[in-house]
């Protein structure tokens, strides 16, 4: 390695797989816009509801926007993937589990 | 017209406010004149430009964030000695209230956001490529725009003191209080926008050096065979991508708040502060752990080299390392236990909370390990880990006391709180950084700092330190409040907070003879010509003091941990010194003043945002948004430094 890295072989896109991408995304946060904006349906499954679309907004991110399908060398990425999949789900679900103040147990 | 001037005076320049702004506003205005007449009168402008402002090598970007480390140390340390002398006595009036909540802001935001984390991407930026045998980081452009935007974040903060007032609502910044209804100032946009810009910084700062450690490794630099300083940042790093876009996220939707008129964290609407306070330590918890882990880094890198012994529990210390990271992500609500989420969160975070202290545990025998039968140099930077080892032990004890959910219900902001966080703070991470500064000093600039003035200096800080916080941890337990601006005579508080303050100054003298002993050795240079003045162990003493701008003439071939030492013992230290046959021309990024001028872009945006200025702030965001452009349609941002001028270098420096 005998030069500041800046770039390595880039296999070259058409736009077409960024706009898909751009115009799911954008529709996917449409739907979870319109879902809690418009109370019509339960918080429950509301929540449920909205932890998919966030899930499947992360794919969207990762398959059209990120490539990381793609690349050479040892797969670093997968470690990093895997932890932060864990870190953001125990992060939003933790959250809720916070913010409900126990009414969700008994006691 | 004169009206008009004394409602700017009054509104904007707080000129009825009383001599503290005036003395600002004085030394602020003597300063600028002194450091543009010292550069035009040395005609140094071409030079601050080319050499520094529009740099791309990590050593230099490392050395700008070190001064501004200290720049910032200094301010904070002033807000520190402004509260501690208004607390110094029972019914004092130095401060009103309103400025004692202003100074308290400051204080925090500064010293974690703009001192910690500075201080430790100078470590970062100066040590890892030389320690893993890379000539820059991943990403140049980036690291230089990472720099800007937090020199301009801090700057747009700090302008906050003189221009439109202080943020005053705790660094913490909690809605409903910081909402717009209830502390309608500019302050409290500065505190967004500041922390904001240079948040951004942040975490691209993660991004490239998590980039640089997997992907520029020297040849046979394993993981496994890596230093430990630099899986520390590794560690860090991975900590800043994950837990810094919740800082974001909290701010920017507070912002929202304040500017737009949404209601995510106000008390009707649906609304709930709570909210913000969950998002914000799911971000403040694990900064400690950013702040901390390069601490821990240094540690080890200093310990096993004055003790002239290899780590002890290498692979333990990797481990525990790593487990932090991990844990640190799962503790954030022991900061609000009070807040009644129930007894089951509490439970869970509370024992995730003491199981930090088990990998901490590890790492802290695992030094004493190294150093037991070891012949310990006390040098320096030996000497701030010494000191640290006891700081932390207390600081550690006292953080088991306040995880345990039920106990935390009576420390929680006390007295006893502040003691212990600052005790983790500056007796973990403040002594590991000036470790770090005095261990790498030689490496940055070519000599060493005077030893009997720094000497002085750790022994003043150390003892001044337990002179001014254990006190606290009393105070706590008599039942005195954080952030409280005052008390009466008869809450019996009074000689408890006084011992405190004269311990606060004596830090202050402290980091006075920090400054006397660079200036001292600046004119006394102990000049260290072996570029290995310690008789150290990693790969960055392989190369000459200051480091080349190419850093590796030849990259080196990596065989095992502690190469140099390994090197040194055998006798094959030239296997890692280039010899001149091997040299090759060398592709180095160029300079750009580009990444200069977006963070003034931004600064220009913030200000516009904060006063609600709001074509000032789209000519900012224009900026910006021109500087990306130009940067996607650059096309050759490289040059090659040919093999003559390589080998010349190497001559000069007598490596060849």
């Amino acid at each position: 390695m005998s030069t500041v890295q800046t770039g390595g072989t880039h296999k070259s896109h058409s736009p077409k797989i960024y706009i898909l991408g751009y115009l799911l995304s954008l529709v996917l946060t449409a739907i979870s816009f319109v879902l809690a904006l418009t109370h019509s349906m339960h918080v429950g499954p509301l929540i449920v509801l909205l932890t998919i679309l966030g899930a499947l907004q992360i794919f969207v991110q990762l398959f059209f926007f990120m490539h990381i399908t793609e690349g050479d060398g040892p797969p670093f990425h997968s470690v990093l993937l895997l932890l932060g999949l864990i870190f953001t789900f125990a992060v939003a679900l933790m959250s809720v589990w916070i913010m409900a103040f126990g009414t969700n147990v008994s006691y | 017209m004169p009206t008009a001037l004394k409602h700017f005076a009054d509104t904007y320049l707080m000129w009825n406010e009383g001599y503290l702004i005036w003395i600002s506003d004085a030394l602020i205005v003597l300063t600028v004149i002194g450091i543009v007449g010292a550069l035009t009168y040395l005609k140094k402008w071409r030079w601050l430009w080319d050499n520094w402002l529009t740099t791309v090598d990590h050593k230099k970007i490392g050395i700008m964030y070190l001064i501004a480390a200290l720049l910032m140390f200094f301010r904070g340390g002033v807000d520190a000695l402004l509260l501690r002398t208004q607390l110094a006595q029972p019914g004092e009036h130095f401060l009103d209230a309103e400025h004692y909540d202003q100074i308290f802001t400051t204080h925090g935001t500064i010293m974690i956001l703009f001192m910690a984390m500075p201080f430790l991407f100078a470590l970062f930026n100066i040590v890892v490529p030389l320690q893993i045998g890379a000539r820059d980081v991943a990403f140049p452009y980036l690291n230089a725009i990472s720099f800007w935007l937090f020199f301009f974040g801090a700057m747009l903060f700090n302008l906050s003191f003189v221009f439109g007032g202080s943020p005053d609502a705790g660094w913490t910044s909690y809605p409903p209080l910081t909402e717009l209804g209830f502390d309608p100032g500019p302050g409290e946009n500065y505190y967004l926008l500041g922390v904001q810009i240079s948040g951004i910084g942040s975490i691209a700062t993660g991004i490239n050096f998590i980039a640089t450690i997997l992907k520029m490794r020297a040849p046979g630099m394993k993981l496994m065979r890596m230093p430990l300083f630099t899986w520390s940042t590794l560690g860090s790093c991975l900590i800043i991508i994950f837990a810094f876009p919740a800082l974001s996220v909290s701010l920017a939707l507070l912002m929202l708040d304040r500017v737009v008129g949404t209601h995510f964290f106000t008390m009707m609407h649906g609304g709930n502060p709570m909210m913000f306070i969950n998002l914000f330590w799911v971000w403040g918890h694990p900064e400690v752990y950013i702040v901390v882990l390069p601490a821990f880094g240094v540690y080890s890198e200093v310990v096993a080299t004055f003790t002239r012994k290899r780590i002890f529990g290498y692979s333990s210390m990797v481990a525990s390392l790593m487990l932090i990271t991990v844990i640190s992500y799962f503790v954030w609500a022991h900061h609000f236990f009070t807040m009644g989420a129930g007894a089951d969160v509490n439970t869970f975070f509370a024992v995730a909370s003491m199981a930090v202290g088990i990998p901490t545990g590890v790492k802290v025998f695992n030094w004493l390990f190294t150093m037991f039968r070891g012949r310990i140099r006390v040098t320096l930077p030996m000497l701030w880990t010494l000191g640290f080892i006891p700081n932390f032990a207390i600081g550690g004890a006292t953080g088991v006391m306040l995880a345990a959910a039920p106990g935390d219900y009576q420390y929680h902001n006390s007295y006893f709180l502040i003691a212990h966080f600052h005790q983790m703070l500056i007796g973990g991470v403040v002594n590991g950084m000036l470790a770090g500064m005095y261990y790498w000093w030689p490496k940055m600039f070519g000599f060493r700092l005077n030893e009997r003035l720094g000497k002085w200096a750790f022994w003043i800080f150390n003892i001044g330190f337990y002179i001014c916080f254990l006190p606290q941890y009393a105070l706590g337990f008599e039942g005195m409040q954080r952030r409280m601006y005052t008390y009466p005579t008869d809450m019996g508080w009074g000689s408890l907070n006084f011992v405190s303050t004269i311990g606060a100054y004596l830090m202050g003298v402290g980091f006075l003879f920090i400054v006397w002993q660079v200036l001292y050795s600046l004119f006394h240079m102990e000049r260290d010509t072996t570029g290995d003045p310690w008789d150290a162990r990693t790969l960055e003493w392989s190369l000459p003091s200051p480091v080349p701008h190419y850093n590796f003439a030849v990259i080196p071939t990596i065989t095992e941990r502690d190469v140099w030492w390994a090197a040194k013992q055998r006798g094959t230290t030239d296997l890692l010194t280039p010899s001149a046959e091997d040299i090759q021309a060398i592709h180095m990024p160029k300079n750009s003043g580009r990444p200069f001028l977006m963070g003034f872009a931004f600064f220009v945006a913030g200000f516009g945002f904060v006063f609600n200025w709001y074509i000032l702030a789209v000519i900012g965001l224009a900026g910006v948004a021109l500087c990306m452009i130009l940067r996607a349609l650059e096309d050759q941002d490289e040059y090659v430094i040919p093999v003559e001028e390589v080998r010349e270098t190497e001559s000069a420096l007598g490596r060849l």
